[in-house]
């Protein structure tokens, strides 16, 4: 299946380079450059890109670009899925997944890779069993390392991939037993030009946090499961259980894990936080143009709207901007023209401004498109679809774990069209 | 000592040194020599005895390899500590050996005797890692050892190290492809294996090995099926895209009634398809053949299995395993079930944009074909400025395939402001797609003509070219209409510079010079002039309109034409000199032309067709989707074809599983074996697939799903009766199966009528048409002859007695059993006994119409044979059950049935329904609705089902299971679940029989829409305190005179709306909960009752609209 892998930065070196079955030169990623330089921006280089004898399947991940290469027909999502999978181990284990961590652990990354591939298969690719072959790097660890000369490597072998839920580690042990959840929403919307609503959904996770020692059984209910219009879960959520009762049973992984994802559809459903009023303009033959945008809560059920940051990617024509912001600070980049403003947190009493102008390249024609509008934003508190956890109860184990949830809503895509 | 405060050093030095050195990378000048330096210190770490400094020199060696630098000449080196104690050691010296043993073979053989020692480790876990590294250094001597591990580890104690000789498989495949017979053999050794651990790998190997030994899957095709859920998820992916390759060469296409039936043949087709289903039946059971001849197309219990056990799986995390299911549906399931995996794959759209790009390209696919399927989720594809541009052209060429005549001013105004877009290139692919709209949907074709028409004053160039070219391929269409749009164009030559357009628009003004007479020649002039600064496309066109012109208006073109040919004939490029030459020879009549230029004016001026423009994505779908080729549009190497179907069905005996030949031969019911297998797997695992197992036959006759659900009474009472069935043959086994279930499911009955009780229905009606729906389907049999029996209607005693009838029900089966038993043996009702020994006897996994009548309570002849002959057995025993029995055929009285279908229009089919109170238990949100069907006509009806179900937005409908034959004079009954949403609309839908659709609606009274609850006093008062104001309505009332005690109050109350009692305090008030069925809001009511008749009724609900209509409803009922 998958037969190389390599690591390109953003300046074009190929930084890591590892090979399941033989080698295959990296002169094959010189296709890939090919694609790389047609390509106007990072994002459009094609996630596949045939060559007289390879495929080359990659992802684009922290300005890294992962690169796969294939000899022969396999699932392209496969590749894709997996290469992910791999950044998110990183990420898991080195906390960012940066050039220079990959570097700095190479042996681990390399440790690592050895054991995620067989013969270019996935083999394990469960971070609770890749934490029990290889340890995650700590400061400490690596002092004690130095110092001691013993490894990372796991002493015992990795009989979680043995068990019968190989997603979670044997012998978990904790003095303080606790389980938390966090319920994050995000709205993906479109709003037009008059304010009207486009097309809104809620997608939401519930990200869990789970420390609790030995085999425990959770299940968790929610007052109203009916919300969820499409599920996908964690392998280690009962499916029969929640068709039947929508409660979902598990035996849960050891750590962070993201337990389900869910979709709220329904358009009437979805409440707009905020509202947007724009004026932004531009006049046929005179070089300046005006901007003003003001922000002001919506539907937010009595919660303080925070971290509001407004972006928007201004026409090629506008030279500056001398914008007057009445709260938080805006930023304009003249290369690439993106306007950011950090707004900070919504007062309903005074609410937030930025008004001014704009400098347009002489002699330039009027830009025909208005900029759209991104917003970011969260509610504490809340999960805007109305969703809430009934209970969370534990089988399996004696003791009593201390439980939490606790409720987000966020922007995703949240697009104002002007 | 020297020597070891030196390597302490070095130790120092290096750690200290080795990771920054990493860091910068040292790729300039100078490093070779240093280079040799490291790796002689390198060597003296190695063979020092301390593990810390081995690992650190194995940690430099492999960050060299990591970043591609050349380590080989270390070989010896390293392997000499391939034995080394320390694990992490170790471990990098398996990476390195496996990276250079190809280079360096020799060498290398020295590692095998260290693994070939811990393949007899007793410990799995080293056996497998043994094997592992052993497999996977690639030197061709070490080829026999290889094939000996791999042999002994497929039959190792531990799944685990089966797993790895099933990894191991495809390397020495690829090292050595002349092992391949010797391989086929452990793989089919390894398919056999029943853990879920092994299943992803081998069938991986299978597909890289032996792809085309289809025969091999066979024997564990069910065994697949039923493990794929617990398999990890890319075991899973493997196994599915196998699976689809498998079930086309398998099953019969389910779409051929719908395909045969388009081309307008389905006559020849019935025909034909009954000799192939007799064909493939008669070898199992001949009785069953009358059985065949009323279904036109069966759909293979397992091709059934197989898309069951697929769908939970849309629910993953993971889209590669997302996109198999999809794939699998798109590609092997009834049109009418593809549907469902339009959500997952929406859903998948919010992940990583190369997710993204590869489903899209799917979607859009698929949207060709099914494009019904994504239309609901039209939104979830418009596109933000943010997306890439691969991204957004990919979305806009779904929306271009999805749009349609309703939804195309929508999308016309998407596409509006995409053009405004400052992303130049989707903007193009935008007046692309608006092109593409208008050439497939007639209705908007001018709107979009005149909205490129106006894109043509754009001030980007880019825009206005491709509206050019845009326009001009519209315009072929019907050119006679647009001389102006052409005249627009042709003032257009003036401005526009981008050679494509150019060339288009004077290929418009030449095609169509007699719309524009005058305006032709003029351009031809301007262009003239500037013939040489041109561009060779726009040249060529030059000459082509130089001809045309000259052909139809020579008097004012000859000198132009003349002049431009010149030109032209020493152009630089030799194909504008051709064609010069060329046209001169054709069009300018000298003695010399041949023959030709008589027919130049046919050449040139011919109508030529219009283009069709259609998408880059039509007719992909002949690759499988999902995979690479797909996406590629070209076959990948190694890319399997998908199979066509086959014509007629290959033998299905072929995936029995041999071990239970035995039993099969008295059951005939392959579905045992299946199921006691899982029930040793883990527990939880065990119902999972157990129950899907039985519903299958369920499934089959009608896409229910009420099997899956663990606490369906239903399902339970059909999968006992299914196995009693089966049982009567095969003893013991199966019956007792059967018993098991049956008490399971007593079980669960007297749960739900302890609730009951708690309940304490108020209304008594409805309580025993509630037990007495349950108990139906389980007592259809029985029932029949119990019916005359008592009619007694004391509704406190069935409650008490049903369980303990239960009881006695099976005692009574295995009465039955024996009595048949001994029936056998007794001449008197010979000749019909016989057949239905037969028919049990032959009970197979394919003939599912006997599963059926449990679904829906159809007295079948098969029991009303059996009730007959053991009425006398059964005298002594007086089942509470018979009160019920009414119920059975007819809708309880009390239940007000509505009419769907009138018998004349129904050409002699009635059809009532009406809304039987019962949980709809595949759907908890969903109505139920009980229909009966009665044929009045002469001949019998077949397969009703329904059809093309329209609904508001939001309401959802469970079909019922298809009836496949009602014979005349019969009544059937069936129940669908409709969602409603919580409005009083109508679910419009067709109803179809083998040769009639009728349009029918079915509307609810909004007393259906909610169901009781049950509250207390306190509850109650606490919940109508806040359902105070808007929500709640008030009425006063003067009650009918009959109905002014309390019983008839509450009885017609509940009769007007599906609510319960609450217990009050006070006799006249009568308090009434229920929660509406979709969302769950509260509507109380309660009716206060003064002298005189007087009352006043007051409704709280959250939802007004609801309670408003439920205030007339229960008014007119009070007053009536």
């Amino acid at each position: 299946m998958i037969h190389s892998l390599f690591l390109i930065n953003a300046s074009g070196d190929i930084f890591l380079e590892k090979h399941w079955k033989s080698v295959v030169s990296r002169s094959v990623c010189d296709y890939f450059f090919e694609a790389q330089e047609r390509a106007s921006e990072p994002e459009n280089v094609p996630p596949v890109i045939p060559t007289p004898h390879h495929y080359l399947i990659s992802v684009l991940r922290h300005r890294i670009y992962f690169v796969a290469v294939i000899q022969s027909e396999v699932p392209p999502l496969f590749v894709i899925e997996f290469l992910h999978r791999v950044v998110d181990t990183f990420q898991d284990y080195f906390g960012v997944c940066t050039e220079a961590a990959i570097k700095d652990n190479v042996v681990v990354v390399y440790e690592l890779l050895e054991e995620m591939l067989d013969n270019g298969f996935p083999l394990a690719t469960e971070s609770n069993i890749l934490k029990e072959l290889i340890k995650p790097p700590t400061i400490l660890r690596t002092m004690v390392n130095t110092i001691t000369g013993s490894t990372n490597v796991g002493e015992q072998l990795p009989t979680g991939q043995l068990s019968v839920v190989p997603w979670r580690r044997t012998g978990v042990k904790y003095t303080n037993n606790e389980a938390y959840f966090d319920v994050v929403e995000e709205i993906d919307a479109i709003i037009d030009k008059s304010g009207s609503t486009i097309t809104a959904e809620i997608q939401g996770v519930i990200d869990a946090c789970v420390k609790l020692t030995g085999m425990p059984d959770l299940t968790l209910s929610f007052m109203n499961p009916r919300l969820l219009d499409d599920v996908s879960f964690h392998p280690c959520v009962r499916f029969k259980r929640w068709e039947a009762e929508r409660i979902l049973s598990f035996i849960p992984p050891d750590g962070n894990f993201r337990l389900l994802s869910y979709h709220v559809s329904s358009q009437n459903l979805v409440a707009i936080p905020v509202y947007v009023k724009h004026n932004i303009t531009f006049r046929e033959g005179s070089s300046q143009g005006r901007f003003d945008l003001t922000l002001g809560p919506k539907q937010t059920m009595g919660k303080a709207v925070e971290a509001v940051l407004v972006s928007s990617q201004l026409p090629r024509g506008v030279l500056n901007a001398n914008l007057n912001a009445s709260q938080g600070t805006y930023t304009f980049d003249p290369v690439t023209k993106m306007l950011t403003w950090d707004v900070g947190k919504i007062n309903p009493q005074k609410l937030p401004s930025l008004k001014g102008s704009m400098n347009l390249q002489a002699g330039a024609s009027k830009p025909d498109e208005n900029p759209t509008i991104n917003i970011q934003l969260k509610i504490q508190q809340m999960a805007i679809s109305g969703l809430k956890v009934n209970r969370l109860d534990m089988y399996g184990e004696k003791y009593k774990p201390f439980k939490g949830i606790k409720y987000m809503t966020k922007a995703g895509k949240f697009q104002v069209r002007t | 000592m020297s020597a070891s405060s030196a390597f302490n050093e070095e130790k120092g030095g290096s750690s200290s040194v080795g990771e920054p050195e990493y860091g910068h990378d040292p790729a300039s000048g100078g490093i070779f020599s240093s280079d040799y330096k490291r790796h002689d210190d390198l060597k003296e770490m190695l063979d020092s005895n301390k593990d810390s400094l081995k690992l650190e020199a194995m940690k430099r060696i492999v960050a060299m390899i990591a970043r591609g630098k050349n380590a080989s000449d270390l070989f010896p080196a390293v392997v000499k500590n391939v034995a080394c104690k320390n694990i992490e050691v170790k471990k990098l010296v398996y990476v390195y050996l496996v990276r250079y043993a190809e280079e360096q073979q020799d060498l290398a053989l020295l590692s095998i005797s260290t693994f070939q020692r811990g393949l007899k480790d007793p410990n799995q876990l080293i056996r497998a890692s043994a094997l592992r590294v052993l497999s996977s250094i690639r030197v061709t001597i070490i080829v026999p050892i290889m094939m000996l591990a791999i042999k002994e580890a497929a039959s190792d104690m531990s799944p685990y190290v089966r797993k790895t000789a099933a990894h191991a498989i495809p390397k020495l495949y690829s090292l050595d492809p002349e092992q391949k017979d010797q391989l086929i053999e452990v793989i089919e050794k390894l398919l056999a294996d029943k853990t879920t651990l092994v299943a992803g790998s081998v069938v991986m190997a299978f597909e890289e090995v032996c792809p085309e030994r289809i025969d091999l899957i066979h024997k564990n095709y069910r065994k697949l099926c039923n493990l794929l859920i617990d398999v990890e998820e890319w075991g899973q992916v493997v196994i599915i895209n196998m699976l689809t390759r498998y079930a086309r060469t398998q099953f019969l296409n389910p779409n051929m009634n719908e395909s045969l039936l388009e081309e307008g043949s389905d006559k020849t087709f019935y025909g034909s398809d009954e000799d192939e289903d007799e064909e493939e039946e008669e070898k199992e059971k001949k009785a069953e053949a009358p059985m065949a001849k009323r279904k036109p197309y069966v759909m293979d219990p397992d091709h059934r299995l197989l898309l069951r056990n697929t769908k939970p799986l849309l629910q993953s995390r993971n889209a590669a395993v997302v996109m198999a299911v999809a794939q699998l549906y798109f590609h092997l399931a009834p049109k009418v079930e593809v549907g469902v995996i339009a959500k997952a794959l929406v859903r998948l759209l919010r992940s990583h944009s190369e997710v993204q790009y590869v489903v899209l390209q799917n979607v859009a696919t698929m949207s060709i074909k099914r494009r019904g399927m994504f239309e609901p989720y039209l939104k979830s594809f418009y596109i933000r400025s943010t997306d890439p541009t691969q991204i957004k052209v990919l979305k806009l060429e779904v929306l271009t395939n999805l749009a349609n005549e309703t939804n195309i001013s929508t999308i016309l105004r998407e596409f509006q402001t995409y053009i405004k877009s400052m992303d130049k290139d989707f903007v193009a692919a935008t007046i692309q797609a608006i092109g593409r709209c208008a050439t497939n949907i007639g209705e908007v074709r001018d709107t979009c003509l005149n909205g490129l028409v106006q894109l043509l004053s754009n001030r980007d160039e880019l825009v206005v070219a491709e509206s050019v070219v845009v326009i001009k391929k519209l315009l072929q269409m019907q050119p006679e209409k647009h001389s102006d749009i052409i005249k627009h164009m042709a003032k257009l030559t003036d401005n526009i510079q981008v050679p494509m357009a150019r060339a288009s628009i004077l290929w418009l003004i030449g095609e169509y010079c007699e719309h524009v007479p005058k305006i032709a020649p003029d351009v031809l002039r301007k262009m003239a002039k500037s013939f040489t600064n041109e561009e060779d496309i726009v040249k060529l066109q030059i000459i082509n309109l130089a001809a045309k012109l000259y052909l139809t208006n020579s008097k004012q073109t000859k000198l132009l034409t003349q002049y431009v040919l010149n030109l032209a004939k020493y152009d630089q490029n030799y194909d504008i000199r051709d064609r010069a030459r060329f046209i001169r020879q054709l069009i300018v009549p000298t003695e010399k032309s041949g023959a030709l230029s008589k027919y130049a004016k046919k050449l040139f001026l011919a109508l030529k067709p219009a283009p069709v423009l259609e998408s880059p994505f039509k007719d992909r779908d002949h690759f499988q989707l999902g995979s690479l080729s797909h996406l590629l549009n070209a076959k990948a190497g190694g890319y399997q074809e998908l199979p066509d179907w086959p014509e007629a069905a290959p033998d299905p005996s072929v995936r029995n599983v041999e071990v239970f030949a035995l039993l099969e031969r008295v059951t005939t019911l392959t579905s045992v074996p299946e199921w006691t297998k899982c029930s040793s797997r883990e527990k939880r695992k065990e119902k999972r697939v157990e129950k899907p197992f039985y519903s299958d036959s369920e499934g089959e006759s009608g896409p229910t799903e009420s099997a899956d659900s663990e606490s369906d009474s239903a399902s339970g009472s059909e999968m006992g009766s299914g196995l009693e069935e089966s049982g009567s043959g095969s003893e013991s086994e199966g019956s007792e199966e059967g018993s098991e279930s049956e008490e399971e499911e007593e079980e669960d009955e007297k749960d739900k009528k302890k609730i009951k009780k708690d309940l304490k229905k108020p209304v008594k009606e409805s309580e025993s048409e509630q037990s007495s729906e349950e108990e139906e389907r389980k007592h259809q049999r029985k029932s029949d002859q119990q019916k005359s029996d008592s009619e007694s209607e004391s509704d406190e005693e069935s409650d008490s007695e049903s369980s303990q009838s239960e009881s006695d029900d099976s005692d009574s089966e295995a009465d039955v059993k024996k009595k048949k038993k001994a029936a056998e043996s007794k001449p008197p009702p010979k000749p019909v006994k016989k057949d239905t020994k037969k028919e049990k006897k032959e009970m197979s996994l394919l003939d599912l119409d006997d599963f059926e009548p449990a679904a829906s309570p159809q007295v079948t002849p098969v029991n009303s044979f059996l009730s007959n002959s053991l009425v006398t057995d059964l005298e002594g025993l007086s089942l509470s059950d018979a009160v019920l029995s009414p119920a059975n055929i007819s809708p309880c009285s009390a239940l007000k049935s509505y009419e769907l279908l009138h018998r004349i229009r129904g050409e002699g089919l009635s059809v009532e329904y009406c809304f039987s109170r019962q949980p709809f238990s595949p759907d908890g949100n969903m109505v139920a609705v009980q229909m009966q069907f009665t044929n009045n006509a002469t001949s019998e009806a077949k397969n009703l089902h329904m059809e093309d179900v329209k609904l508001q937005s939001g309401m959802r409908v469970k079909e019922f299971p298809e009836i496949e034959l009602l014979p005349a004079g019969e009544t059937a009954t069936a129940v669908m679940g409709i969602d409603f949403c919580d409005s009083t609309q109508a679910a419009n839908f067709q109803l179809c029989t083998h040769t009639r659709k009728f349009f029918v609606s079915i509307q609810p009274p909004v007393g259906e829409l909610m169901r009781p609850v049950f509250l207390t006093e306190n509850e109650f008062k606490k919940e109508q305190g806040q359902l105070m104001g808007m929500n709640e309505i008030t009425e006063k009332l003067t009650l009918d005179a009959k109905c002014r005690n309390e019983h008839t109050i509450v009885q017609r109350v509940t009769t007007a709306a599906n609510l319960s009692r609450v217990p009050c305090g006070s006799d006249k008030e009568c308090r009434f909960a229920g929660r509406t069925v979709t969302s769950g809001s509260l509507v109380l009511a309660t009716v206060a009752t003064k002298e005189g008749g007087a009352a006043q009724l007051t409704v709280n609900c959250e939802k007004m609209v609801i309670g408003t209509m439920l205030v007339k409803d229960v008014l007119l009922a009070l007053t009536q």
